[in-house]
């Protein structure tokens, strides 16, 4: 099978990163993992908060790397058109990827302090916030990569064909880009460096990020089930109106207690509990578009993956974001082990699923083929069920750890002291951590399954097969 | 979805939704960052709260521990340290890490200077009287 325009080929080298990246994420998941029961592990080599800088960092660093990669191969197939420059496309890879490389050196080779001594964090106190670690060059070198993309991505979408998709897709990385712009704005007041610090995390995750999200999976949709365009944007444009209605003042539930006015309690819990309506919707979605297939894809694990973002972008952001997004609740669970499994199954489920959505459907085409021989796929179907199930698991973990912690440390009348409801969790984070380790043996299979050849059979090229009605 | 909602109906409506949002989001922006002042200690922070914040943030202390519940899990919340320890304690307590007792999560030595000390603790006293609507619910955190 040919790639409809050659031009889409630029998105391989994103997801390859992308996936190297997550392989490092989990590594030092693992090491934060056992942190958490063997206290001193690897101390004072790799400290606590340095490992998990590393974690999350490669977190957001693979999944735009997904992003990225995921406009390069959708764009000019929407547009009908090739895209603007594959050579920038080509050296923007080169200067994230080692932009990203440089600054996870740097956090672990010195010491946070001097980095930001060396990196010029005094001209700009940018460093040293939750996600936003990274050091000035860094910083700037995101904005550079983020319009230079933009650019790229922006002109040819104005000489093209205008899809609502790719529209959607378009705010989705424009917001996400110009949000990015407040990780540097940092007053010395704590209160406001707070009140704008979630204009970044928030806004993006429970905001623009999700129009990337639908815009992706509503592409794949698009091609593995072959309902009509007008269907599928329709249901688009609904989903995301909810979640920008929803999202924006939802982001009133971090306003609670953190020195913003008491009214934040109303607007927060009112706007945030509607959030997981727009969820809701995209699991619907997922499952009526399959249901409505008007041809059979030969591509089983991409439509697996599709579905199980779905499923699991509900469970992780809308059943456990609603689990402690109202302001009673969110008093005794803010800042718990509760928000740690939420942060878990939301990010996994919406967007490293969606990201691998994206990467089954287009790795193959990449690849020269319409799907994976029938093994490679089935091996990508396991990785899918040991990833998503032991996420489960984590989740599970990390929750009833945090209904103990919340009951005992802040709940009964004489409260126990931070360290010593910790030791009292250690079975929770052993199993956790066992858990985390069947996540990596997932990945491990899912890896391999790039690299696992057909036994006999082929797959049938570029035809259509009828659906089994 | 039935035939009478289009998609360009869809589309009119996502725009309208969306901007009444931003402007209503704005619009609360703008009358809490009037109130902010009210509720913090000292309308502009010290010269000592504004260096103390920024040696928290220049050894990523929220790498481990929460401030106002935000932050990492690993380590106690901050933000009322102040009055559940007092000063004298928390100086101490920062210059004698790491306390490398086996198997017990441990914190860096950062080799504060005095006045780094006196800093982050003025940084940690000044978070403690923002008014967070009486969060944590005990001095425990
Ligand atoms: C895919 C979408 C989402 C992702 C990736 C996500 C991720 C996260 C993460 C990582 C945090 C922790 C932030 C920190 O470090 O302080 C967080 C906090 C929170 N999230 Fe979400 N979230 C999503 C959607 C939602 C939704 C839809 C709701 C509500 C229905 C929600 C409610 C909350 C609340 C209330 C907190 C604060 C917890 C606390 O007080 O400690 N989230 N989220
Ligand atoms: C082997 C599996 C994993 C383990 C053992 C693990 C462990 C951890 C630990 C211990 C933390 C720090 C919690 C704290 O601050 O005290 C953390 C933070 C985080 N991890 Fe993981 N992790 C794993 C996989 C993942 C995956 C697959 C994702 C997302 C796709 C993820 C996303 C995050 C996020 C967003 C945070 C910050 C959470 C917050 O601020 O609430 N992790 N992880
Ligand atoms: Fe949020």
């Amino acid at each position: 099978m040919q790639l409809h325009y050659q031009s889409q080929a630029v998105a391989k080298p994103y997801f390859i990163a992308a996936i190297a990246l997550f392989v490092g994420q989990i590594l030092f998941g693992l090491i934060l993992g056992l942190q958490y029961v063997i206290g001193d592990f690897l101390f004072p080599a790799i400290p606590f908060n340095v490992a998990r800088m590393v974690h999350t960092n490669l977190l957001i660093v693979w999944l735009l790397f997904g992003f990225m990669g995921a406009a390069y191969y959708l764009v000019p197939e929407e547009t009908e058109t090739e895209l603007h420059s594959p050579l920038l496309a080509h050296v923007l890879f080169w200067i994230f990827l080692i932009a990203g490389a440089l600054t996870v050196v740097g956090y672990l080779a010195v010491p946070y302090a001097t980095l930001a001594e060396m990196t010029g964090n005094d001209i700009l106190q940018t460093m040293g916030r939750e996600f936003l670690e990274q050091p000035l060059p860094t910083k700037l070198g995101i904005v550079v990569v983020a319009l230079a993309f933009l650019y790229n991505i922006g002109m040819t979408i104005l000489k093209g064909r205008k899809t609502a998709i790719s529209m959607i897709l378009l705010m989705g990385l424009v917001g996400l880009a110009v949000l990015f712009l407040f990780a540097f704005y940092n007053p010395s007041n704590l209160v406001k460096d707070k009140y704008f610090w979630w204009w970044v995390v928030h806004l993006w995750v429970e905001g623009v990020w999700e129009l990337i999200l639908g815009a992706i999976l509503g592409f794949v949709l698009l091609k593995i089930t072959g309902v009509d365009r007008e269907v599928i944007e329709k249901w688009l444009y609904v989903i995301i109106t909810l979640t920008l209605v929803s999202g924006i003042i939802g982001t009133g539930h971090h306003y609670y207690w953190i020195g913003t006015p008491g009214y934040w309690q109303w607007w927060g819990s009112i706007f945030s509990a509607l959030e997981p309506i727009p969820f809701f919707a995209m699991t619907v979605f997922c499952f009526n578009m399959v249901n409505r297939r008007r041809r059979q894809h030969p591509n089983k694990a991409a439509t697996l993956w599709a579905l199980g973002t779905g499923v699991m972008a509900f469970l992780g952001a809308g059943v456990w974001g609603f689990l402690h997004t109202l302001a009673p609740i969110n008093y005794y669970t803010h800042g718990s082990q509760i928000t740690a499994a939420h942060g878990h199954m939301a990010f996994y489920g919406a967007y490293a699923m969606v990201v691998m959505t994206i990467i089954s459907y287009a790795m193959p085409i990449l690849r020269g083929r319409e799907a994976n021989p029938e093994r490679a796929q089935v091996l990508e179907m396991w990785s899918f069920w040991l990833m998503t199930v032991s996420m489960v698991f984590i989740t599970l973990f990390l929750t009833a750890a945090g209904i103990l912690q919340v009951w005992l440390q802040r709940v009964i009348p004489n409260p126990q002291a931070f360290m010593q409801v910790q030791d009292q969790l250690a079975l929770f984070y052993w199993m956790r951590w066992l858990s985390g380790i069947v996540f990596f043996i997932g990945l491990v299979v899912y890896i391999y399954s790039f690299f696992t050849k057909d036994k006999l059979q082929t797959v049938e090229v570029g035809t259509v097969q009828p659906a089994a009605t | 979805m039935s035939a009478f909602f289009t998609k360009s109906m869809a589309r009119n409506v996502f725009y309208g939704g969306t901007l009444f949002s931003v402007l209503l989001f704005l619009a609360l922006t703008f009358h809490t960052n009037q109130r902010i002042s009210r509720r913090i200690p000292t309308e502009t922070p010290s010269p000592e709260v504004a260096r103390g914040k920024h040696l928290w943030e220049t050894r990523n202390c929220v790498g481990c521990h929460t401030i106002l519940g935000e932050g990492a899990y690993f380590a106690p919340e901050l933000g009322n340290v102040y009055k559940r320890r007092g000063p004298a304690f928390i100086k101490v307590w920062i210059q004698a890490q790491p306390t490398k007792v086996p198997g017990r999560r441990q914190m860096p030595q950062f080799h504060f200077t005095d006045q780094q000390l006196d800093d982050l603790v003025a940084f940690l006293k000044w978070t403690s009287e923002i008014d967070t609507e009486n969060w944590p619910p005990n001095i425990e955190g």
